[in-house]
């Protein structure tokens, strides 16, 4: 790495190791309400992210990517997850693993550790210090959020894990293609809560006739709905 | 050298006077967060004058070991003192006497010889608290090594005070996604050597759920009092590694001029109440953990850390 950087580069670095640093904690956390909370805050350092970048490249798109990331992200989809979830998200406290804690943060550090390893010979071609921070971090965001998905039991925390995922590859895409059209972020964004609101009604539903949100628990096959519990 | 001599004493004197102080002003402000009125900030001192003129009882059961624990704890920060920046920011004359290794090695050492003073005693309480400070120890150790691999790799030294200067010389070191993750699992190892919050809860008087406190129970008069305030200092010791290696290596004098290093001590003073508000707001807002969630606790510290490293790895290449 150049010994020198800009203010806003530097920032962007710190950034990005906040980023990961989330990231890890929605996968120590237990409480559902926990790993929201340290969402938004992983959505509100992306937000910073593209204000930085945005500032560094003189880009009016990240300015505007940034601004869609905190409406939709810190407010919209913690709003549309209340509303839609709220028993489950306020009165559910502990969330079923497959792993315990230490080892599930063992294997989020083996991922994050792959993406860098996958990343290194692409970072060997760019001088580039953003991309060579926003591509290997973002990359470990999307596999680690992938991770959640799979080993969490419940369905809130498996959505969240998509919503991780895809803030990984946000933070790997604002410094790869900082000029994308912005009418196909509009949309990325749009896509996001569409999938926030469906899930969480269709888990909404299932809470309504099994009585649980605990995917963990629908493994068997039952002819009639009856209260799981 | 003159001067570096003199330095190196003031920093020992430094934290030998502003230990107290530094547990004082966390437990006052503590208590002003619980809405009570709490005890002075100069309390520890009163409490620690108090101590070394009262009596003295050792019990007959006991060997030297329980004898020296006290010096030993009371002189093991010390000699870290020596080693690390509190001061100044260029090496003083002991500095090249040992690495942070060599620090870690004593702070280890004190509460080695603790642990065994507590099983010397015979006291029902103080093995089990030993033996729970062990637990905890050995948790914490790999998380310490760890860091110190990581910023020794960073710094291409393990001389605390070249570490330093390799944070200010290159932010883009500084600022690294390496380096956010290697302070906070040095500040999980701050709260958990120190005994502080999550890990365990420094005011309670409840035996069966100490854990640092039960080392102590049995000393009285001078060694309770060095006890005490050898606790006191590692802490400080330990904030001061954190702040002034660490994460703002800042306002520390880096002339021979005996005004700049006075200048530091308000610099480091403040920079330490900084430290102290972020420390009252962990330990405001977490509970104690069971005994068995600390090693998720020293876990993540741990995870943290070699994610660290790894990172810096990839990063410096």
């Amino acid at each position: 790495m150049p010994a020198q950087m800009s203010p806003p580069e530097a920032l962007n670095t710190l950034s990005a190791g906040l980023i990961l640093l989330s990231a890890f904690a929605m996968v120590a956390t237990r409480q559902v309400q926990g790993v929201l909370r340290y969402f938004v805050i992983q959505s509100l350092l992306l937000a910073a992210s593209c204000f930085l970048l945005g500032f560094a490249f003189h880009s009016v798109h990240l300015y505007v990517l940034g601004a869609i990331t905190i409406v939709a992200k810190v407010f919209a989809i913690p709003w549309v997850l209340k509303r839609t979830l709220a028993r489950e998200l306020y009165v559910r406290r502990e969330i079923q693993q497959v792993f315990n804690i230490p080892a599930s943060l063992l294997w989020a550090m083996f991922l994050a550790i792959v993406a860098v390893l996958l990343v290194s010979p692409i970072m060997a071609l760019t001088p580039d210090v953003i991309i060579r921070i926003n591509f290997p971090i973002g990359l470990a965001g999307v596999l680690i959020g992938g991770f959640s998905l799979v080993v969490r039991r419940e369905a809130i925390p498996q959505l969240i894990g998509i919503l991780a995922m895809e803030n990984g590859a946000f933070f790997a895409g604002i410094a790869i293609a900082a000029e994308l059209p912005l009418i196909a972020e509009l949309m990325v964004a749009f896509n996001v809560i569409l999938i926030v609101v469906i899930v969480g009604l269709v888990a909404r539903n299932i809470e309504e006739t099994i009585g649980t949100t605990e995917a963990g628990a629908l493994q068997e096959l039952k002819e009639e709905p009856v209260p799981w519990r | 050298m003159k001067h570096t001599i003199a330095y190196n004493l003031m920093q020992v004197a430094f934290v030998l006077a502003f230990a107290p102080l530094y547990s004082g002003v966390l437990s006052r402000l503590k208590e002003m967060v619980q809405s009570k009125r709490g005890p002075s900030i100069f309390q520890p001192y009163r409490d620690l004058w108090k101590l070394f003129h009262k009596d003295q009882v050792i019990s007959s059961e006991t060997t030297w070991i329980f004898r020296v624990t006290p010096y030993l704890v009371f002189i093991t920060p010390l000699f870290v003192t020596i080693l690390i920046p509190v001061l100044t920011d260029y090496p003083l004359v002991f500095a090249f006497m040992g690495d942070m290794l060599a620090g870690g090695f004593f702070l280890a050492l004190g509460g080695f010889f603790a642990a065994l003073a507590a099983v010397d005693t015979g006291n029902p309480y103080g093995p089990m608290g030993a033996s729970r400070t062990r637990m905890v120890g050995f948790l914490a150790e790999p998380v310490f090594m760890i860091v110190f691999f990581t910023v020794s790799f960073v710094a291409q030294s393990t001389i605390p005070y070249i570490v330093q200067q390799k944070w200010i010389a290159s932010p883009a070191a500084f600022f690294s996604p390496s380096h956010v993750l290697l302070l906070i699992a040095f500040l999980m190892l701050i709260l958990a050597e120190g005994g502080r919050i999550p890990v365990d809860n420094p005011s309670g008087h409840f035996e069966l759920a100490m854990i640092d406190e039960s080392k102590g129970l049995e000393f009285s008069g001078r060694d309770a009092a060095l006890m005490k305030w050898g606790g006191q200092m590692k802490f400080l010791v330990l904030g001061c590694i954190f702040l002034n290696v660490l994460l703002a290596p800042w306002g520390l004098a880096n002339t021979q001029a005996i005004a700049q290093v006075a200048e530091a001590v308000p610099l480091i003073l403040i920079k330490l109440f900084l430290f102290v508000l972020v420390l009252l707001a962990i330990e405001t807002s977490l509970a104690k953990l069971r005994l068995f969630r600390i090693s998720e606790f020293l876990g993540a510290a741990f995870i943290a850390s070699v994610t660290a490293m790894i990172v810096s790895i990839f990063f410096v290449s």
